[in-house]
């Protein structure tokens, strides 16, 4: 126990005055400065909003939307594609991490024994320490030519199959959504790629917040329900699950922000198109915001770059607005993590 | 154990035999499933490892919850089956993070050890006057970016953070401070969801709104986007940390008539003293590893660049890119020769890749250790304060 090593200051009459302004003076440094730090954290964040509006405006004003000509670039053309890219990425990333997040929160939290709960926990966080480059590098190089046989086995079982039937006026695609659909070739730098490296990095984002809900079940009602001769999978189904699916969902959202604003996994995989396709095993189809301006920012310079810093915008508020409904289900749930 | 169908089979067991089967049952129908998938595969042609261990779990997911299934009954089958896929799970985690590591000790290591010309100088040289497919150069000048942008960053990000923590535990309680600190607590959160391609952007915004170069890219630009992504990161675990140290040793020092700011200074981050320092380690560790913000302000070079103000700087996770970017080399012949110092290098299709996975194991090698400094910290130095 760290004790304190202030010696109690002997109150001589004389020094009263002089120790009480001393005193008041050092106080109203650190209180400055503490204040002054959450200040701070205001004025940044004001300022990332102000200098992205602002260094996107001259692309705003030259764009064929404010132009009204028809000539120069459209800002939609440009940014709908790479929302698109963006969006569908994440989207994928998440349909294959969440249920398996799931359950290895589960692991960790109702089967593994209680003694190697914390080193296996511990794996996963590993997961999270590794930087997203090496990510990108393992993906580019190593996982991409393992996945081919995968591809081409569901291009020529499934890809006659629509996935999801239905039309898409608004982004002109397919009439039928056949996600294995196509002629994907090799090298299979392709959406479908990108996404499963992107549901590797947010597996650890999800698995620890599910695995502290998971925990903080009633342990009551675990009881009561395993007395009353439930198994363990139906304890879980009836007890556990329900009481965690708030905390799930807040999870999920987190990992969908943090999947949506992911540059290298993306740059150093995913072959750019600016395309609609829902085709995720085609390659040089998708691409997506964060990775458009790491590929395009060295030799982007004044409209360009102020496109590149526009989309960056979109990106922001599109991330800020998840982010803020995860939290709030979080702190609605009263879920600690 | 005594649901209505089992009284109905009672006749089937014997007396004080249990309903559920031996784990050994398991053992058979994996064996089961694993035997069945090799076939399979081997009359399809399309027999590997990986293939053979995938189809045989779900083949022992069938034969295991069917087998379970007549002789447990549904409720046990089911149980069984998602023990089974729970386990599958993390098992599915665990294949890429083992499969990671393989491939970055294999291929870095070979690499770092086998270094033209001394073992290990791909940690002591840089990238200056390496051509084509010279089997030559290091990590040096990108090191010595990483650390010092993350420096630079830690110097920015670690007493902001601090004093925001300090700012919401300790004086964020009543009237108009209770407000900002719910405030900046909201902000921090925003902060965390920061993609790291806008906090790039960010920096390489603001100094070139200010600067009369619209292609300066240097040190403190770097450090400036990774403090945004650090700062957040800093806040949260110190101020989780802050709120640890019980009220009782506050009201203690209070007692005594210590002054406020001292009793934060010689007794709340005293006490706390362990966990901040996890927390910061494991900030910088997740620091260093950024490379999108660094890609649009720091640039590129190939020689060691110490001065943060002024001129491009090399750094680890940008290397990494670049040099897979750049992809196999062209080799003429069996070696190179640099035209001006007129030096020798043997000449490898492979150079670019390989340079790229040693610099991910150096990498790799720093946030492990950063990360094992924090766990370190907390385990030997954190107080006894409960448990």
């Amino acid at each position: 126990m760290s004790t304190t090593e202030v010696t109690p200051d002997t109150h001589e009459g004389s020094s009263v005055s002089l120790q009480s302004s001393r005193r008041r003076l050092g106080d109203s440094v650190f209180s400055a400065l503490s204040v002054g730090s959450g200040l701070l954290i205001f004025v940044t964040l004001a300022l990332v909003a102000i200098f992205l509006t602002t260094e996107s405006m001259p692309a705003v004003m030259e764009s064929r939307e404010a132009t009204g000509s028809a000539s120069g670039f459209s800002l939609l053309e440009t940014t709908l594609p790479l929302v698109f890219g963006t969006v569908l990425a994440a989207a994928i990333a998440l349909a294959i991490a969440i249920p398996v997040s799931i359950g290895i929160a589960l692991f960790i939290s109702h089967y593994a024994p209680r003694r190697l709960a914390s080193t296996l926990g511990y794996l996963i966080d590993l997961l999270a320490a590794v930087p997203s480059v090496v990510y990108g590098l393992w993906g580019g190089l190593w996982l991409v030519p393992r996945l081919e046989p995968l591809y081409l086995f569901l291009n020529q079982t499934l890809g006659a199959w629509p996935t999801w039937p239905g039309f898409v006026p608004w982004v002109g695609g397919d009439p039928v959504i056949a996600l294995f659909a196509g002629e994907p070739h090799a090298p299979m730098r392709n959406l479908a790629s990108a996404a499963i490296v992107l549901a590797v990095m947010v597996l650890p984002i999800i698995t620890a917040v599910a695995r502290e809900v998971f925990l903080q079940t009633p342990r009551l009602q675990e009881e009561a329900a395993l007395a009353l001769g439930a198994t363990r999978w139906e304890t879980i189904r009836t007890v556990v699950l329900p009481f965690g699916r708030s905390g799930v969902v807040a999870a999920s959202m987190l990992g969908l922000g943090r999947a949506l604003g992911e540059t290298m996994a993306v740059l150093m995989i995913l072959a750019p198109g600016a395309t609609f396709s829902f085709r995720i095993l085609e390659v040089g189809m998708h691409q997506s915001i964060a990775a458009n301006i790491a590929s395009k920012q060295a030799e982007a310079s004044g409209t360009e770059m102020s496109l590149l810093i526009f989309t960056g915008l979109v990106l922001f508020v599109l991330t800020f607005l998840i982010n803020a409904v995860a939290r709030w289900i979080v702190a609605r749930s009263g879920v600690k993590s | 154990m005594s649901s209505p169908s089992t009284f109905e089979n009672v006749s089937l067991l014997r007396p004080g035999e249990e309903r559920r089967l031996p784990w050994y049952h398991l053992v058979v129908t994996g064996l089961a499933g694993l035997l069945v998938a090799i076939a399979l595969l081997a009359i399809f042609d399309v027999l590997t490892v990986p293939s053979a261990i995938l189809l045989g779990f779900v083949l022992h997911l069938l034969f295991g919850y069917t087998y379970s299934r007549i002789r447990e009954g549904r409720r046990w089958a089911m149980d069984r089956l998602m023990t089974l896929v729970v386990i599958g799970a993390f098992a599915i985690a665990m294949f890429p993070l083992f499969s990671l590591l393989w491939a970055v000790v294999g291929k870095g290591l070979v690499r770092v050890i086998a270094a033209a010309p001394t073992p290990f100088a791909f940690w002591t040289a840089d990238m200056s006057g390496v051509i084509g497919g010279a089997d030559a150069g290091g990590v040096f000048h990108a090191t010595v970016g990483t650390l010092l942008i993350t420096l630079w960053a830690s110097i920015i990000s670690i007493p902001v953070g601090l004093f925001t923590a300090i700012f919401l535990v300790e004086y964020a309680h009543h009237g108009w401070r209770r407000r900002l600190g719910q405030g900046v607590t909201f902000l921090v959160d925003v902060m965390t969801g920061i993609p790291s391609i806008v906090a790039g952007l960010f920096g390489l915004a603001v100094f070139i709104a200010f600067m009369p170069d619209q292609s300066v890219r240097m040190g403190i630009m770097g450090a400036v986007a990774l403090s945004l992504l650090m700062i957040p990161t800093v806040v949260r675990s110190s101020e989780e940390m802050l709120r640890l140290v019980p009220m009782d040793l506050r009201e203690a020092a209070y007692a005594l008539g210590v002054p406020k700011w001292l009793t934060i200074v010689k007794v709340v981050l005293r006490t706390a003293i362990a966990g901040l320092s996890t927390g910061i380690t494991l900030a910088i560790a997740r620091v260093i590893g950024e490379t999108a913000p660094l890609l649009l302000t720091v640039g590129m070079v190939t020689s060691v660049n110490w001065n943060m103000f002024d001129g491009r700087m090399a750094t680890l996770p940008t290397f990494i890119n670049q040099q897979y970017r750049a992809g196999s080399a062209n080799c003429m012949s069996d070696t190179v020769t640099n035209p001006v110092n007129q030096e020798v290098y043997a000449c490898s299709i492979t150079t670019n890749i390989d340079r790229a996975w040693a610099a991910a194991l150096t990498l790799i090698v720093i946030v492990m250790i950063l990360n094992i400094i924090a766990r370190l910290i907390s385990h030997y130095f954190s107080p006894k304060l409960s448990r």
